[in-house]
């Protein structure tokens, strides 16, 4: 009985998010009286290994073969199989992002093992392992039991704290055996972005609605956005106009994110634009209609004409930050 | 080529949603069911792609889980343009009894491309289409922004946290779709409801396969606190909050 976090590193480096599972499962383990190790797919060099040890993981399994250098769900089920049963792990844990969406329920069929998605609570009992599930776009949670003897969790990002608790780090290779594992899709080309910051990593984001009224007036959601540090987003009106890129569309069909903090700035807050949008810790809308949805979601807010605001909050801002 | 639209039943987003029998299961009563909207947008794009010439695509059949509540949706799928539809009569627990239901239709046919929506719109699992191709063993692939076909090969664009994939892949395959796929979901014209019920809806057995979890009950999330008003005369005010009361910035 073990507990198995899947991280996934971005060319060679992990996120805040890789953290956060390292910090769930230590805690978790803690509770079961069990052991933790972190399986690591990849090229990853030692040092940044050892900032998962930060978070209290002690081993570290690495997987380098170049069968794996390749995302295929279906190989990379059968290799995390491999070293799930090697570790007699009794959990599985990963991120409930593209990634572990993908991985996850391959690996529960393949392992008989029960799956909770998007989890952010801790587990409300062990014996039976009853937990709390996201469902219906955030309007409820599921409060679940999983009976196997194996279970998989995927972790919403931004629910737990990280947590620091420095630990000795051994790093191993993971063994799996790679003979008849290759991927059977081929990979054509690859387009990165990495020159901005990505809306799934943001800590703040700003995002604009059709309140807005006109493309040409994105200039202070811009400048906001950059000067907390933020990504820009926006609703699926704007997106579908083609006022903004797809990539910005946050709800239910779009983007589902969860920052520390949110700006709903001319958006009206219709429940498909929550569901995307609904696990951010503060909301702070700007809204002309005071009946607007989104002030129901929202912990701060101002009633008023977006144009004429928002230039007084970038100015607010500048002078709050160069003082 | 074949290809097999998975299509779940869900409420409308806009219903409000309300549990019964304390709690443990949804109430149904004054709920629309629509199909799944990622579902809808795979049934479009299967659809697109049977008309463009020289895609091969013959036949497009769509598959539904579930009792017979759901046949209005299984007709609209139809009325939308799928040429067949199949129904296993159970009522499943979790995806992976959903799933496990799915691969026996695949099993019993001859399909060559498979397709899941992202997510159901009310669970949220995500889980349906990775169960289904591992049931199979097929190469999976997820988050398809994009799906063609040119010159007999399958070419997938997907979506990753940080950017974007060009795929070949072979057939069989089950592709997991999300936004992009169709521009807008297809709306059924009246000649297509008319058509749609003279369609075949083949009716499935159950296979054994049971659910892998059991939802307890269903608690609603914790009732944000009221929202702060800040003049909007005074817009400064909110900077200031956010900095010493949220201390967020």
């Amino acid at each position: 009985m073990s507990v198995l976090v899947y991280t996934e590193n971005w060319d060679g480096s992990f996120k805040k998010l890789s953290c956060e599972l390292i910090s769930f499962a230590v805690k978790l383990a803690e509770e079961m009286q069990t052991d933790v190790a972190a399986l690591s797919i990849g090229n990853v060099e030692a040092e940044e290994l050892e900032k998962l040890g930060q978070y209290g993981v002690k081993r570290i399994l690495t997987a380098q073969n170049g069968e794996l250098s390749q995302f295929d769900p279906q190989t990379y089920a059968k290799a995390i199989t491999q070293v799930a049963d090697k570790e007699q792990a009794s959990l599985i844990v990963m991120a409930d992002n593209n990634t572990g969406k993908a991985l996850a329920p391959r690996l529960s069929v393949r392992m008989k093992a029960a799956v909770a998605s998007g989890v952010s609570h801790m587990p409300d009992t062990l014996s039976p392992f009853v937990i709390k599930t996201k469902t219906f776009s955030g309007n409820a949670f599921a409060v679940t039991e999983l009976p196997t003897d194996v279970k998989i969790l995927t972790i919403a990002q931004n629910s737990f704290d990280l947590k620091k608790n420095p630990a000795e780090v051994t790093v191993e290779d993971a063994g799996i055996d790679t003979s008849g594992l290759r991927p059977k899709a081929a990979v054509k080309e690859v387009e990165k972005q990495t020159d901005k910051l990505l809306l799934t990593d943001a800590e703040i984001v700003v995002s604009a609605g059709r309140g807005m009224k006109t493309p040409e007036n994105w200039g202070p959601i811009e400048e906001l956005a950059s000067l907390l540090n933020g990504a820009t987003a926006c609703s699926r009106p704007v997106s579908d106009e083609g006022w903004r890129p797809h990539e910005e569309h946050t709800g239910q069909t779009g983007k589902i994110i969860a920052p520390n903090v949110y700006f709903a700035i001319g958006i009206s807050g219709a429940t498909q634009h929550l569901a995307g949008v609904s696990g951010s810790k503060y909301i702070i809308a700007i809204n002309n209609d005071k009946e607007a949805p989104i002030f129901d979601a929202a912990q701060y807010g101002i009633v008023g004409d977006a144009s004429r605001i928002l230039p007084r909050l970038v100015d607010a801002l500048k002078k709050a930050k160069s003082a | 080529m074949n290809i097999l639209v998975c299509i779940s039943h869900v409420p409308d987003t806009t219903t409000k949603i309300k549990f019964a029998e304390n709690n443990t299961r949804l109430d149904t009563t004054g709920i629309q069911w629509v199909i799944n909207p990622w579902d809808e947008l795979s049934l479009t794009r299967a659809l697109e792609l049977k008309e463009k010439s020289g895609s091969g695509v013959q036949k497009v059949s769509v598959a539904h889980v579930g009792p017979s509540s759901a046949e209005p949706t299984i007709r609209k799928a139809l009325a939308i343009g799928a040429d067949d539809a199949y129904r296993v009569d159970v009522e499943a627990l979790d995806s992976y009894q959903v799933a496990a239901q799915l691969a026996e239709i695949v099993k019993a046919g001859s399909f060559d491309m498979i397709l899941c929506g992202i997510e159901s719109s009310d669970y949220n699992g995500s889980n349906v289409g990775g169960m289904l191709a591992e049931f199979l063993d097929y190469v999976s692939v997820s988050g398809i922004s994009h799906l063609d076909i040119e010159g007999g090969e399958i070419l997938v664009t997907r979506e990753l946290d940080g950017g974007r994939e060009k795929l070949v892949v072979p057939s069989p395959f089950v592709g997991i779709v999300q936004k992009g796929i169709a521009k807008e979901p297809r709306i059924a014209a009246m000649r297509g409801i008319m058509m749609a019920r003279k369609k075949p809806v083949h009716l499935v057995d159950a296979t054994e396969a049971g659910p892998l979890t059991r939802v307890k009950e269903f608690e609603p999330p914790q009732p944000r606190p009221a929202c702060k008003f800040v003049d909007p005369e005074n817009p400064e005010q909110l900077v200031e909050l956010l900095q010493n009361e949220a201390k967020v910035i």
